[in-house]
């Protein structure tokens, strides 16, 4: 028998008995549906983390932080050490009561080898926007990394070298403030307002050279350039103390990451000797990735364990096949039917229930993919624009129909070694 | 005379062993010559379809050699004994065993089909057989829409598609009204008088042993010498 004939009879054998065909490979499409499911969410969400960095474009720079070494030893409470610069509540709130770089740990992270260059994350907190006419909106300041790259709807990115005060707003201010489109509101000079060191409510004029997307770095805040930063910091520096020392939540540290990544890590290390926490991009989604992939890997866990208990239906039906087909079997054996070829036509006839039940599986994984983006892009992803939920590569789509043919194969063979083995003369005398 | 297609030595076959040992067949000793129809009767349980099966090629003897074309048969592998069952014989059983689902074609083309002839082949060769067997119309039909006697004549276009030398058929009348019976046999005897196939039917029907050219009886694993079977007779 050729290899073709083969095929196409254990094809025609599989849907014989068409109903419990379709029940031994609706358990494989339920196993197939969830593992292309948890894939593509986990390819989708970790996709769109990779495109953000992209778009960053920041892949220079460590977020350096004190590195809280108390903290981990133990579950009590940490003694306090006057000698530690801490933060003081107000707009660090998101920080926590952390720890604090002051100037002279900024001198430190400068003078370590590989450090091209430092400059502090300073968040001046803002009280309002206003434009022209407009009512004034609440607004907080996002992070501006050195080099930083925003998705814009509009307009232009921020310059880091001028003296010109400029700020990225969110596109939902645009309409708020009374622009008509973002591109209108490029190029408008808005007021930022805030309260100095004396309670005094003060404004700074600030232009408007861009219109950010909503992203997931790029926060809801508006993103000031650094000659905005340094206005607003020296507005609410009036009436401060002068003795009182500065403090940062973080600064960032510029470095060259084309010396390769093992040169990143001995910085990372000498930082960390020096007492600092020094993280790149990478590293800080890559922890969101890390955890997005450890629930992929417990759904698809959960997944396999579907295809395993679909494996052992297959096995019976194949049983169930074989015993029914005793005595055809026989008869093709006397006619001679190589054992081998028998083999075969039942192990095909099962990697053809396997292939049936996860091309299912997979268009319906597919189809509800489609329609989960569609329903969600219109509430819930409807300020990530970027974010695709789901991706459906080709290659994992193909490995896991080729996967679950061959675990089909596999179950597959032990029914297709009884019909082999099965000698003809009794099959034959089989009632 | 010519030299045999089959001949059988000391042929032993013994089911089973230790105290549920069964010696069906003590002793053998059969020429089967090309061209003749030979007829094997016996009380039920005599051993038959035994000896049967062994010359078939379907399963080995416990001892005692078959050769067929004057090679000795024991000494060939599963593949040669496939390939000669294959190429040589053809089948026709008591039950049709025919696939119930599949078409009167299908069925009819399955020697071929093991064999690996192309299927365009198959079908045109298929058609042939069963044109000879007057049932060509009902080629495309499910195998199971046929009356008995249709099915054993798809059964005979089976046994016949690959030109064998020889047709084994075990109760090809068994399970047909004794008309429908007469006529299969007409088809057998028509094919092994027209076309020189060689005939070996195992029979309890006495008029169908006495139609073929020779009739060995078995009776408790051995050949009853032919003397006593015309005193029985
Ligand atoms: N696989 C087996 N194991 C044990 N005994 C067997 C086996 N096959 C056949 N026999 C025994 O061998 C003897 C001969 O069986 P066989 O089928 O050849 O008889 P038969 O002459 O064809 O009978 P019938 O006319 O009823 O078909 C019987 O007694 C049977 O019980
Ligand atoms: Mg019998």
């Amino acid at each position: 028998m050729k290899a073709l004939d083969v095929i196409q009879r254990a094809n025609a054998n599989a849907f014989r008995s068409k109903l419990r065909t379709t029940l031994t490979a609706l358990a494989i499409v339920i196993g197939a549906f969830a593992l292309t499911l948890t894939n593509a969410l986990g390819a989708g969400v970790n996709s769109f983390m990779a495109d953000t960095v992209a778009t960053v474009g920041v892949d220079d720079v460590l977020t350096v932080t004190p590195l809280d070494e108390s903290a981990p030893a133990g579950d009590g409470p940490t003694v306090y050490d006057p000698d530690r610069a801490t933060l003081s509540g107000g707009g660090m709130g998101a920080m926590g009561s952390a720890l604090a770089l002051t100037a002279a740990d900024l001198d430190t992270i400068a003078a370590v080898p590989g450090v091209l260059d430092v400059s502090p994350l300073r968040i001046p907190s803002v009280d309002f926007v206003q434009a022209d006419g407009s009512q004034p909106f609440e607004v907080s300041l996002g992070v501006t990394m050195p080099g930083m790259h925003v998705e814009l709807a509009a307009g232009d990115n921020l310059d880091f070298a001028t003296d010109e005060p400029q700020v990225v707003l969110p596109v939902s201010y645009v309409e708020p403030l009374g622009f008509a489109s973002p591109a209108d509101a490029v190029g408008a000079v808005v007021d930022l307002g805030l309260t100095d060191a004396t309670g005094t409510s003060v404004t700074q004029p600030v232009t408007v050279v861009g219109i950010a997307e909503p992203s997931l770095l790029g926060s809801a805040g508006a993103i000031p350039n650094p000659a905005l930063t340094d206005a607003l910091v020296d507005l609410a520096a009036v009436g401060r103390d002068p003795g009182a020392p500065t403090v940062f939540a973080a600064a960032f540290a510029t470095y060259d990451p084309g010396a390769g990544p093992t040169a990143t890590e001995d910085l990372q290390s000498a930082l960390a000797a020096e007492g600092f926490d020094a993280m790149t991009v990478d590293d800080q989604l890559g922890m969101f990735t890390s955890v997005i992939d450890t629930i992929v890997f417990v759904l698809s866990a959960f997944a396999a364990i579907a295809l395993i208990a679909a494996s052992i239906g297959i096995v019976n039906t194949l049983f169930m096949a074989v015993q029914e087909r005793t005595r055809e079997v026989g008869l093709m054996k006397a006619m001679g039917l190589s054992s081998a070829k028998v083999f075969a036509l039942f192990s095909v006839e099962a990697a053809v229930i396997g292939l049936l039940g996860s091309v299912v599986g997979v268009l319906a994984a597919m189809g509800t993919g489609a329609a989960i983006s569609s329903a969600l892009s219109g509430s819930l992803l409807a300020d990530l624009p970027g974010l695709n939920l789901f991706v459906f590569d080709p290659v994992t789509v193909l490995a896991v129909v080729l996967g679950v043919m061959a675990v089909a194969f596999l179950a597959g063979t032990l029914p297709a070694l009884r019909a082999a083995k099965a000698d003809p003369i009794s099959s034959l005398r089989y009632e | 005379m010519s030299p045999a297609l089959i001949s059988v030595r000391d042929l032993h076959k013994t089911y089973g062993s230790g105290a549920g040992e069964f010696h069906a067949l003590r002793g053998i000793d059969l020429d089967i010559h090309t061209g003749e129809s030979l007829a094997i009767v016996g009380k039920s349980g005599s051993g038959k379809s035994t000896l049967m099966h062994l010359l078939a090629l379907l399963d080995r003897p416990t001892s005692g050699s078959i050769t067929l074309h004057g090679t000795e048969t024991s000494g060939l592998g599963a593949r040669e004994l496939n390939r000669t069952r294959n190429a040589e014989f053809g089948f026709v059983f008591q039950q049709f065993f025919l696939n119930a689902q599949n078409t009167v074609l299908d069925n009819v083309t399955m020697p071929l089909t093991i064999a690996g002839v192309p299927a365009r082949e198959r079908k045109a060769r298929g058609l042939a057989a069963l044109r000879q067997l007057g049932i060509e119309d009902k080629a495309g039909n499910k195998a199971n829409d046929l009356s008995g006697g249709q099915k054993q004549r798809v059964v005979i276009s089976r046994a016949l598609i690959n030109r064998p030398s020889v047709i084994f058929a075990d109760e090809p009348t068994g399970n047909l009204d004794s008309n429908t019976g007469a006529t299969v046999e007409s088809i057998l005897f028509d094919l092994n008088r027209t076309q020189g196939i060689t005939l070996v039917v195992v029979t309890h029907d006495e008029d169908l042993a006495a139609r073929c050219d020779r009739a060995v009886t078995i009776a408790d694993g051995l050949i009853v010498p032919a003397t006593t079977q015309e005193v029985a007779a």
